[in-house]
């Protein structure tokens, strides 16, 4: 197995900076804005962004919540292994509310799709936007497109995009995986 | 896409549930994982997932049941599956069909799954024997009850924090109850200690072998518990004719847990029945009613492992 680094530690640090600056720029204080996480990974991300968001707006109170899109997936009983549900939390109603989707990594869309039918039980959102930290170009099979992008990536379907985290024991970066 | 997760984890190590003895301590653990999720889901404004939306379970219900049925069919309906029901009083079976016969003209009308309750002990396994479909065991005779067991097990672990190294004791009618067995097994698989308590008459001889004490003294029996599961009188279930104890007074005043024994405890136990309750009987309603007792915990989180036991069924069947 081959590995590149796309993202080291301290590019990653500026990005969620930058992420975290854009989304202020359009939410303000997030009087209306909820931040949710996609389990299991995308909640690392959103973690760290929420953090980022407190230091920069200490004074805003930023509803967060996790959603687990196992329930929601098209392959349960298709895919090999199998799908084991996460924890869903979201202690808040999204009716009215601007929600902003975060997952680490963007391929077919079809996680994506899952979760947002999973947080439409917990009302109507006003709006969804989706923030991810890698964007893997051209291999959607859903129409989904992201309004925050870390970074966008080309690479071919038996590459793995691989975020790691410092909470997980490693440190913080972004590998490319090729088989 | 997250799959990276996905890839390490694993299923059931069985196709059917037919009984607590066939699982792994790991399948046990993954049921109440997933029951915590489902739990997660029930209190949700919308009590509903898509999972299951292109399966189809038939609940076959040869002998009475109100709980069992109500809660298989309410997580069935949660998981989004098609249901068909069935009772034997108004069915077929009346005119002669046998058992494979009834089953599988329902499995040529194309379903998937099947959770059945039936007075022979094996019934469940015998079908598996014959049949294709997926089958859930919703009690066969004085074997087991599966997941009666799982859930008393999972509201343990939910009042107490875990099952590991409590002290369960289990009282009433152990020989007629498929109720104690799951239980004993699923207990016993988590680490628990085990005790069983009731008349000589009504528990089985060489019960020992499964791992259990046995106490014919409910008051020594409660002072040594953590939890006491009271079993109801099978009184259905009992040989005709045969006396297994005087009278239902004298059980009641032998082996009934009433609120003056309860208080005069050194220390708080956790009061279980698996319902349907004899108030008078084996508890006095101001015990069933009383802030020690999970008898109404252990209906709500039936359906939640319930819909954790089909999802994970229904996981290990491909979509042809």
């Amino acid at each position: 197995m081959r590995q590149v680094t796309l993202i080291d530690s301290k590019l990653l640090h500026l990005i969620i900076t930058r992420l975290s600056c854009q989304l202020i720029e359009n939410h303000e204080d997030f009087s209306n804005t909820v931040i949710i996480g996609l389990q299991p990974r995308g909640v690392m991300l959103a973690e760290r962004i929420l953090e980022q968001l407190k230091g920069m707006q200490p004074k805003a109170n930023i509803a967060y919540g996790v959603v687990d899109p196992t329930f929601y997936r098209d392959d349960f009983r298709i895919h090999d292994k199998p799908l084991i549900a996460h924890k869903t939390d979201i202690p808040f109603s999204l009716e009215g509310k601007h929600v902003i989707f975060i997952d680490d990594v963007l391929y077919t869309g079809r996680t994506i799709r899952a979760g947002l039918e999973g947080i439409m039980e917990y009302g109507r959102p006003a709006s969804v936007e989706l923030l991810v930290l890698v964007e893997r170009r051209f291999t959607r099979e859903l129409p989904i497109e992201p309004r925050y992008v870390g970074k966008s990536v080309d690479s071919y379907d038996n590459q793995q995009v691989r975020v790691m985290w410092k909470k997980d024991g490693g440190e913080d970066k972004v590998m490319l995986l090729t088989e | 896409m997250n799959t990276m997760k996905v890839t390490e984890q694993r299923g059931l190590s069985v196709k059917h549930l037919l009984g607590i003895k066939d699982l792994t301590r790991a399948d046990i653990e993954l049921i109440f994982s997933q029951a915590d999720e489902f739990k997660e889901v029930l209190d949700r404004p919308i009590k509903k997932v898509p999972s299951l939306r292109d399966v189809t379970v038939a609940n076959l219900f040869f002998e009475n049941s109100t709980r069992t049925r109500l809660s298989f069919e309410l997580a069935e309906k949660r998981l989004s599956a098609d249901v068909v029901n069935f009772a034997a009083s108004s069915s077929s079976v009346k005119k002669g069909e046998t058992l494979v016969d009834t089953v599988n003209n329902i499995l040529a009308m194309k379903v998937d799954m099947v959770v059945m309750r039936h007075a022979s002990p094996g019934a469940a396994v015998f079908l598996s024997r014959h049949i294709e479909a997926s089958i859930v065991n919703a009690g066969d005779g004085t074997h087991e009850h599966p997941t009666q067991a799982l859930l008393d097990a999972y509201s343990i672990r939910e009042k107490l924090g875990s099952v590991e190294g409590k002290k369960v004791v289990i009282v009433g009618d152990i020989t007629h109850s498929r109720v104690a067995i799951s239980n004993i097994y699923c207990l016993k698989k988590l680490g628990a200690e085990v005790m069983v308590c009731g008349p000589t008459t009504l528990i089985p001889k060489h019960i020992e072998s499964l791992g259990v004490k046995v106490e014919h003294n409910l008051r020594s029996a409660l002072e040594w518990c953590d939890v006491a599961n009271m079993l109801r009188i099978q009184l259905e279930r009992q040989d005709a004719g045969v006396a297994y104890f005087p009278s239902l007074r004298e059980y009641s005043m032998q082996y009934g847990l009433d609120k003056a024994l309860l208080n005069s405890l050194s220390k708080k136990i956790v009061v279980m029945h698996p319902g349907p309750i004899n108030r008078g009987v084996e508890i006095t309603s101001d015990v069933a009613d009383s802030d020690q007792s999970i008898i109404l915990d252990q209906v709500e989180n039936g359906v939640a492992v319930r819909m954790a036991v089909i999802y994970l069924l229904a996981q290990n069947m491909k979509r042809g």
